[in-house]
């Protein structure tokens, strides 16, 4: 099989890549783009480790092949920040200790991105839907649920 | 070991006029991806045979939701993230958003599609149960026309569907007439969330004085497909609800199914969680007709 031309924005920037078209959006951007605060946890949708944004949904970036994300938007962990200003959700996490390995924590802050930018004041039962495709075998989930509410407090304004 | 895409081709039809043609010039060849959250996992692990991919996600044609005076059509590559918000779907089929909350997370939720985890034709996904009790129908579409058939006439056998190689699931329609009608929808899972099914029901009825005149019942996980429970709806209709009809019905379903013992599950387990959720709805059927 041949490559195949892609081109997509990641984080604001647009890219071009030659790619096989079921290479995985995963690999693609840790592997060609060096964006390696995706994680690879289990490789198949489970565990939310490498949760990324596309067109500003959250997707498991482990189950799109590169192909379909043709002509769309990424936003990785790397572009939740405003430059050096972090995101009000980067900014509760390390508040509230929401993270202690940190393998599961791109995923969740990328998570609890999109869930607040769904619902911009959760209620817990929200915070823990948005967040249950998402594990973490650290730290119990308390402190995270905790710092989806802090973040919701700080507000998503940037 | 992880699959090696160079191995794999995978084509991007600019509409679905070029996808069925494709279907048509080499039926079988071809192995249609949605959404991806089914065959990426097997590609991820090394595990898809398939080595000649067909992607359906750009496809508009399959993408809508359009409501008539009776009828509801749902294009077969709606995500369940919009069955749960489309108002439509809340209003008259209550139990398919319920059924699309449970499927995955909300990342899979955002890239799974209906038809996606209809064709799948796993016993155990948690859409089916409810389209049978809502008495869904199907529209599959190849190059050469389209023809609808009822839901309950898709699974053959395990795996095994009427769905042709040259063939699409286009959309699901589901009639507009189960306002007020009871409903119910349950799951029994490792974890709540995002697990998969070791037994999952849905049923819809209707009561008349206390006797049943309507009763459709979906389930999942017990058999080598969803099943309706027939026989069981059968044993009830006209009937009041009593502790017999119900021990009775109970009885009924323990003949309709034939569950396996899996890596999620034991043949005992099921058959008792099967009896205690049909126990359940009826028993919230019953009281639906005091409270209402």
């Amino acid at each position: 099989m041949s490559r195949d031309s892609f081109s997509l924005r990641i984080n604001g920037e647009y890219r071009k890549l030659e790619a096989y078209p079921m290479e995985r959006l995963l690999d693609v951007l840790r592997e060609r783009f060096g964006l390696t605060g995706t994680k690879e946890g289990c490789g198949e949708g489970e565990c939310g480790a490498c949760s990324v944004l596309i067109n500003g949904e959250l997707v498991n970036s482990c189950l799109v092949p590169i192909a379909q994300a043709n002509g769309t938007e990424i936003v990785t962990i790397e572009g939740v920040a405003d430059g050096e200003e972090l995101h009000p959700a980067q900014k509760a996490f390390l508040q509230c200790g929401g993270a202690q390995c940190g393998m599961c924590t791109p995923g969740m802050i990328v998570a609890t991105v999109h869930l607040l930018e769904k619902h911009p004041k959760p209620t817990i039962e929200q915070i823990r839907e948005g967040l249950n495709g998402n594990l973490c075998r650290c730290t119990g989930y308390m402190r995270i649920f905790e710092a989806v509410e802090k973040a919701a407090s700080l507000g998503t304004s940037r | 070991m992880r699959s090696n895409p160079a191995e794999y081709e995978f084509v991007s039809p600019s509409n679905l006029a070029g996808a069925l043609d494709l279907l048509h010039r080499e039926p079988g060849a071809w192995q249609p991806v949605a959404g991806g959250t089914e065959i990426m996992v097997q590609y991820s692990a090394g595990r898809l045979g398939a080595r000649r991919l067909l992607n359906l996600w750009n496809l508009r044609e399959l993408k809508e939701i359009v409501e008539s005076n009776d009828s509801l059509r749902i294009g077969g590559g709606c995500t369940f993230t919009q069955l749960r918000e489309r108002s439509a779907v809340q209003n008259h089929f209550p139990l398919l958003v319920t059924a699309a909350a449970w499927t995955g997370g909300i990342a899979n939720q955002n890239r799974a599609t209906i038809a996606g985890n209809i064709v799948n034709a796993s016993p155990a996904a948690d859409s089916p149960p409810v389209l049978l009790a809502y008495e869904a129908e199907l529209e599959l579409i190849s190059a050469t026309g389209t023809r609808r058939i009822p839901y309950s006439d898709f699974h053959l056998s395990y795996k095994k569907t009427v769905l042709q190689p040259n063939e699409l699931l286009l959309a699901i329609h589901l009639p507009k007439r189960f306002a007020g009608w009871f409903s119910y929808a349950q799951k029994t899972g490792a974890r709540n969330a995002q697990a998969i099914s070791k037994v999952c029901i849905a049923g819809v009825g209707k009561l008349r004085g206390n006797r049943v005149k309507a009763l459709n019942i979906g389930i999942g996980a017990v058999a080598p497909t969803p099943l309706r429970l027939r026989k069981t709806e059968q044993i009830l209709l006209g009937s009041p609800l009593t502790q017999k009809t119900m021990s009775e019905a109970v009885q009924a379903l323990e003949s309709e199914i034939s569950p396996i013992e899996d890596i999620r599950s034991s043949v005992a387990y099921r058959r008792q969680v099967a009896a205690n959720l049909l126990e359940d709805l009826l028993s919230s059927f019953s009281a639906s007709e005091q409270a209402g």
